[in-house]
């Protein structure tokens, strides 16, 4: 391996037996009952390549960006370069102390203390007893958690017990930091930290692999990247030629396949989004939203199960073209949570004066089910907005200048 | 003013050398499909002690927070059993105990006995329980099920000094053969770090494993020298009754507390043989598909 690279991948390739690999474990009687119909029909296992003849390079002291859609098998690559599961196929050579950062808080316990997680946690990540005694007291005071710090994490509010664990592993030092989505999590300033934390490591010189769906964060951080696409490298360069591959792939998915039929989707599948629409004022489908004028953003949906489902989030966000975000509407938001969800049926989001200047956007959905994940399509349609009378004067904004219309109204008073 | 502030700027730094010397020397990794045969993986276990040592500390908190008894359990489980024993086996049934009080007799085959079925029947479940661990980060996957064991020792060493105790409180004096129990102790965890590690893999693909080992166990019970005397089996039988090499151990650990029959030196050889081998075997076929747990569980 050359002396100025950190990672070197070849042909690496991974393979699994579908039945396995979605049905998880498999029961002794099914074992026993393939058994005897061996020699039968030859089909039995259908087989599955999550990474086919992926290559490339790393250099020293590089952020690389891994981009592609769900199940395009960035997942597998990063599950691989951390050691989780072998290749079946190729071979990866890396320089330096691996660090792997798949999931924030892995290996926590609820009953324990923070500080006991602290040390846990950190010996899960492969940091040495000395090394986190050393760092402990940074530990806590970035998480901002000192008070709590010897309560069980049960009794933590969401927002601390993941700024605890995000920062256990924000102090790993390993020469090769392998990062996964983590920063999806916490409140929008403590993302923002965790970025700037993200910025020093890569300054510091270490070497980074990272994959996220946050593509403004992508460019902000790697100067180049690669984009994965049905297990193979389909572009690898600069950052930015990367993102307009990515996104041009997202669009035409976007448009060329109905939601029913999308793969590339998370979630129990417990409910599923079968098409959207957008409805004006009467109800009526329309091409897109008009700005400053009622519409309805509709989700047609179907339970595969064919029963009713209880509990019910529905979410929807809308970003830029380019994945910077703009607006996230949740049910629980406005205390509008289903209690039942018919088998079959539309959710529907009405916004009066639809607030967005004139342009194509992005909509990612969101369902949960009992609060477990059921359907979750990243960009799952195109949005197009058009020119509308917001202000009631004829004038539209200026575009550029002003991503959203708000109401207003002006006035002067003179002092006396 | 201006002048100044330019001067004070940073020296020119030097050229950027392309590679620092330090990077040269840092270890390499390679990553490729597992062999069929990869050793047993001992160094690794070994370079990560620290994780072993907090994952069983883990094992423990859990096990003892918000419990008011906390560490007294670990004696709940062999006196209840050894209360039932007397009763039934010692005093209605009139089993032979060799000479000592039943009781005693009783607890010295139950220590041993609950923590090998309480370790074999914990590592079983123990990777699945940590499947997210799994799934998510690398180290040798070995190091659960340990950890679940390695607690349970903590356990069996409060119960065994609870057992001398015992054995003073109704007279019974310790023989100078007790330095043996180390060796016996070294038998038992052969057998249980072998059959351990392989149920526990098993039940990573078959979750039938972990249905099946209680009742398992308790067969096991019934042909181990637990609540009766191994002298009931004479002559020849003794070589077939030592294949279980829980035989020896429990035979064994009372020969050398109390100077009851001894397991004798043939048997003793047989039964090292099948826990060598119930180790290898568990801790090789541990190795072989461990590398596929993350696609698995």
């Amino acid at each position: 391996m050359r002396a100025d690279l950190a990672i070197q991948a070849e042909g690496l390739g991974k393979q699994y037996q579908l039945g396995r690999f979605q049905g998880g474990y498999e029961l002794l009687s099914e074992r026993i009952a393939k058994l005897m119909n061996r020699g039968g029909n030859g089909k039995g296992r259908e087989r599955f390549l999550a990474l086919d003849d992926v290559s490339f390079e790393v250099e020293q002291g590089e952020t690389l960006g891994i981009l592609g859609r769900n199940g395009a098998g960035k997942s597998t690559l990063l599950k691989i370069l951390s050691r989780v599961t072998p290749p079946t196929r190729g071979s990866v050579r890396i320089r330096g102390r691996v660090g792997a950062l798949l999931e924030v808080g892995t290996g926590f316990n609820m009953e324990l203390t923070g500080r006991e997680n602290v040390f846990l946690n950190g010996a899960i990540l492969g940091m040495r007893r000395t090394e986190i005694m050393r760092k402990f007291d940074d530990i806590v005071a970035f998480a901002e958690v000192e008070r709590f710090i010897d309560t069980p994490v049960k009794r933590y509010s969401s927002g601390m017990y993941i700024r605890l664990a995000f920062s256990v592993a924000a102090h790993l030092e390993p020469e090769v930091l392998i990062v996964d989505e983590v920063l999806a999590v916490g409140d929008a300033a403590f993302q923002k930290k965790c970025l700037g934390k993200m910025g020093e490591v890569t300054r510091e010189g270490r070497t980074v692999v990272f994959v996220s769906h946050n593509t403004a964060a992508i460019e902000n951080l790697c100067r180049s990247a690669i984009v994965l696409e049905r297990g193979q490298v389909v572009y690898s360069g600069g950052v930015k030629e990367a993102v307009g591959v990515y996104m041009t792939q997202v669009l035409s998915t976007v448009t060329a396949t109905s939601l029913r039929d999308r793969e590339d989707r998370g979630g129990t599948g417990a409910v599923r989004l079968t098409s959207f629409r957008v409805e004006d004022d009467a109800g009526k489908p329309v091409v897109g939203a008009r700005t400053g004028e009622t519409c309805s953003l509709v989700f047609d949906y179907e339970c595969p199960s064919g029963s009713p489902q209880r509990n019910v989030l529905a979410s929807f966000a809308i970003s830029t073209a380019t994945g910077a975000p703009l607006i996230l509407h949740r049910t629980n938001f406005t205390g509008d949570d289903f209690d039942v969800l018919p088998p079959v049926g539309s959710i529907r989001c009405t916004i009066p004066r639809f607030p967005l200047i004139p342009g194509t956007y992005l909509i990612t959905t969101y369902i949960e089910v009992g609060g477990e994940l059921a359907d979750h399509l990243t960009v799952a349609a195109q949005l197009d907005v058009e020119p509308g009378d917001f202000f009631g004067t004829g004038h539209t904004g200026i575009a550029g200048h002003s991503p959203f219309l708000t109401e207003g109204s002006w006035s002067v008073s003179e002092s006396v | 003013m201006s002048t100044e502030l330019e001067t004070r700027t940073e020296p020119t730094e030097a050229p950027p050398s392309t590679v620092a010397p330090e990077v040269a020397r840092l270890p390499e990794l390679e990553i490729k499909p597992p062999g069929r045969f990869s050793g047993v993986g001992l160094r690794e276990i070994w370079a990560y002690r620290e994780l072993l040592y907090f994952l069983t500390k883990r094992e423990l908190q859990i096990r003892y927070k918000q419990s008011y008894l906390g560490f007294a359990w670990a004696l709940v489980q062999p006196v209840a059993l050894t209360f039932i024993f007397a009763l039934f086996f010692g005093r209605l049934a009139g089993l032979s105990s060799e000479g000592i009080p039943y009781p005693v007799y009783a607890l010295g085959g139950l220590v041993p006995w609950i923590f090998t079925s309480g370790a074999v029947a914990g590592a079983t479940g123990s990777l699945v329980t940590d499947a997210n661990l799994i799934g998510k980060v690398y180290f040798p996957r070995a190091t659960i099920p340990a950890a679940k064991m390695l607690s349970l020792v903590i356990d069996f060493v409060i119960a065994f000094v609870f057992l001398l105790l015992f054995a003073l409180v109704y007279g019974v004096s310790l023989h100078w053969t007790a330095f043996y129990i180390p060796l016996l102790l070294a038998l038992d965890f052969a057998v249980v770090l072998g059959v351990g590690l392989f149920f526990s893999a098993l039940n990573v693909r078959y979750r039938d494993v972990f249905v099946a080992v209680p009742l398992l166990m308790q067969l096991w019970l019934f042909v181990s020298p637990v609540v009766y005397s191994g002298a009931l089996v004479q002559g020849w039988w003794r070589y077939v009754y030592a294949l279980n090499p829980m035989a020896t151990v429990l035979t064994g650990f009372r020969w050398a507390l109390f100077d009851t029959h001894s397991p004798g030196l043939g048997p003793t050889l047989v039964s090292t043989a099948v826990a060598l081998v119930l180790l290898a075997g568990g801790s090789l076929y541990f190795r072989r598909v461990e590398n596929y747990f993350a696609d698995v569980i």
